[in-house]
């Protein structure tokens, strides 16, 4: 395989992504890399395709042109055990958490590990109370997903996507209808995962505070393109006017408020339509 | 501009046509779908018979758990049975058949087919909104980035369960009846209890009525599970996606049950 285009540091490598959904292009020869051991973040509109990418790099999902290599593997490449192997090392938060609602929050915590190895109860035990303290959650192991608030069933799938000790972890809008505790305490744990764990993480979001508070690297993107690339800092003084809007939440720019539609007044007049 | 009446029938006429023809299209492209998913449920067997534990579970959820309704529907259906049975066979003073009569009407036909029904009802439809709730809030698509195969882990499991419990549920169906028969034709009309018991024994066939009820509950069994399941995986991921497929599990698993009942009765009653 040729990886000679890809830096030697990046964990993750997207090139020249294109991807649609009937007529609708999401992406259109895009590229990105996530460096090892880094936080990046893509940044972006609800329904520029943000979840679509964490699927593509997970192989759920394939490409209609463009490469992507996951640790020197083309994902679409791979065959389907080979595939599954990787996926192994790769753990992904669902922006919904995707706990296994008839098992416990132990049981979900133990559900890879029972799945992929052949341990004995009692390690599993210790594994799952391990990862359970690391998230916090450690007192709440007998309850059952529908009794967690949103924040709690986020960091339990947290500590289920690291049971397996992952080399990345994505995370699929993480602080989005959380409250400002709830965030703080994700915000810490991304970051602390991170340093501790030696994780590549990619963080999908648009809560722009939060996500430039740990971020080492950020892509806005929007309509299928990167409009914006660079640290936090670069992007918050980046000249671009598209970038500014999302990063200010300003209502007008050239992200519209309005969604497409004919003259106001001419609509307001044309009495007996029914739309 | 007035359309000529033959011009009107030709759009109507092509409409009609090209509807037929988008209908026919989905039909079979689901069909297909459908012929795909029972396959990678079946390549999963093999998994799954290793960790017989998740079978169990699914048993019990699938089949035992519809004890209640198939024992109760049983109940009356024989007791009707009897009732009806032994109404028309006094008129030739046969009312000593009455145990054949409600035997093989339960055995061949209405034991497969009436819990087959039921079960489609119970727990088909509970599969169906199951596996569509779970495909919703996105359980199956994180089970999938967790390496684990959704339709080995989630689907095979329960597929097999469904396919091995119908047969247990028509032969509990089928005795039940057969009591509640007895109940009312000995019990309250008064046909002699040795009679119906040994006019059954002596005329049942085992191959020709058991195994043949038999034969179909599995036949049944297997439709009515991968209805359920594949309208569950293949559901639209919303609220009402998932309640319309649990509408079509069972129209769809009534049709066919119906449906297969008959070819399969042709063929094996059809020559005697
Ligand atoms: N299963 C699907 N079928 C068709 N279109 C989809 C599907 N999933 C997402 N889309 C469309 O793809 C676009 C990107 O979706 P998504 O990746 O979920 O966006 P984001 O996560 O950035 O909010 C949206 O316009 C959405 O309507
Ligand atoms: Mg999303």
């Amino acid at each position: 395989m040729d990886n000679s285009a890809i830096p030697q540091n990046s964990l993750v490598s997207v090139q020249n992504l294109s991807f649609s959904r009937g007529n609708k292009k999401i992406f259109d020869d895009i590229s990105l890399e996530f460096e090892r051991g880094k936080i990046t973040a893509i940044m972006g509109p609800s329904g520029t395709g943000k979840t679509t990418l964490l699927k593509l790099i997970g192989g759920q999902l394939f490409p209609a042109q463009g490469t992507i290599t996951v640790d020197g593997n083309n994902v679409h490449r791979l065959r389907r055990t080979e595939l599954y192997n990787l996926r192994k090392r790769m753990g992904m938060l669902f922006q919904s958490g995707a706990l296994l609602t008839d098992m416990s929050v132990f049981d979900n915590v133990a559900f890879p590990l029972r799945e992929h190895t052949h341990l004995p109860e009692s390690m599993i035990r210790t594994l799952v109370l391990m990862k359970l303290q690391a998230v916090g959650l450690r007192g709440a192991r007998k309850l059952m997903p529908n009794e967690l608030s949103g924040g709690m069933a986020r960091r339990i799938a947290l500590a289920r996507a690291i049971a397996l000790d992952p080399m990345m972890i994505m995370y699929d809008e993480p602080f989005t209808g959380q409250d400002p505790i709830s965030k703080g305490a994700l915000v810490h744990l991304i970051k602390s995962l991170n340093t501790i764990l030696g994780l590549t993480s990619i963080v999908v979001s648009h809560d722009v505070h939060e996500t430039a508070a740990i971020a080492d690297y950020i892509y806005v993107i929007s309509e299928g393109k990167v409009v914006g690339q660079g640290t936090p800092k670069e992007i918050e003084q980046s000249e671009s006017e598209w970038v500014q809007q999302f990063m200010t939440g300003a209502a007008d720019g050239p992200a519209h408020f309005h969604y497409p539609a004919k003259d106001y007044v001419d609509d307001l007049l044309s009495t007996g339509k029914r739309y | 501009m007035r359309l000529l009446p033959c011009t009107l029938n030709l759009k109507l006429m092509t409409e009609f046509l090209q509807q037929l023809g988008q209908n026919t299209r989905t039909s079979f492209t689901k069909l297909g779908r459908g012929s795909f998913f029972l396959l990678q449920t079946l390549s999963g067997t093999l998994s799954v018979l290793i960790r017989p534990r998740l079978l169990l579970n699914q048993m019990y959820s699938v089949g035992v758990l519809s004890f209640l309704i198939i024992t109760i529907s049983g109940l009356f259906v024989g007791m009707v049975l009897g009732l009806q049975g032994y109404y028309v066979l006094s008129d030739f003073g046969a009312e000593e058949t009455l145990g054949v009569m409600v035997a093989a009407s339960l055995v061949r036909e209405l034991g497969p087919v009436v819990s087959a029904l039921l079960f489609a009802g119970r727990a088909g439809s509970a599969l169906t909104a199951e596996i569509g709730l779970m495909k919703a809030t996105e359980q199956l698509s994180g089970m999938e980035m967790m390496a684990v195969d959704p339709i080995k882990r989630i689907i095979t499991p329960r597929f097999l369960a469904g396919f091995l419990s119908m047969p247990l549920l028509a032969a509990l169906f089928s005795a039940i009846g057969v009591i509640g028969g007895q109940m009312v034709g000995s019990g309250l009309l008064g046909v002699d209890d040795g009679a119906y018991w040994s006019q059954m024994q002596a005329n049942m066939d085992f191959r020709d009525d058991i195994l043949n009820g038999v034969i179909k509950s599995i036949v049944f069994g297997f439709v009515t599970s991968w209805i359920a399941l594949f309208e569950g995986y293949d559901a639209i991921p919303t609220s009402e996606g998932v309640s319309r497929a649990t509408t079509r599990t069972v129209v769809n698993s009534a049709f066919s049950i119906l449906g297969l009942d008959f070819i399969l009765t042709v063929f094996m009653f059809g020559d005697n």
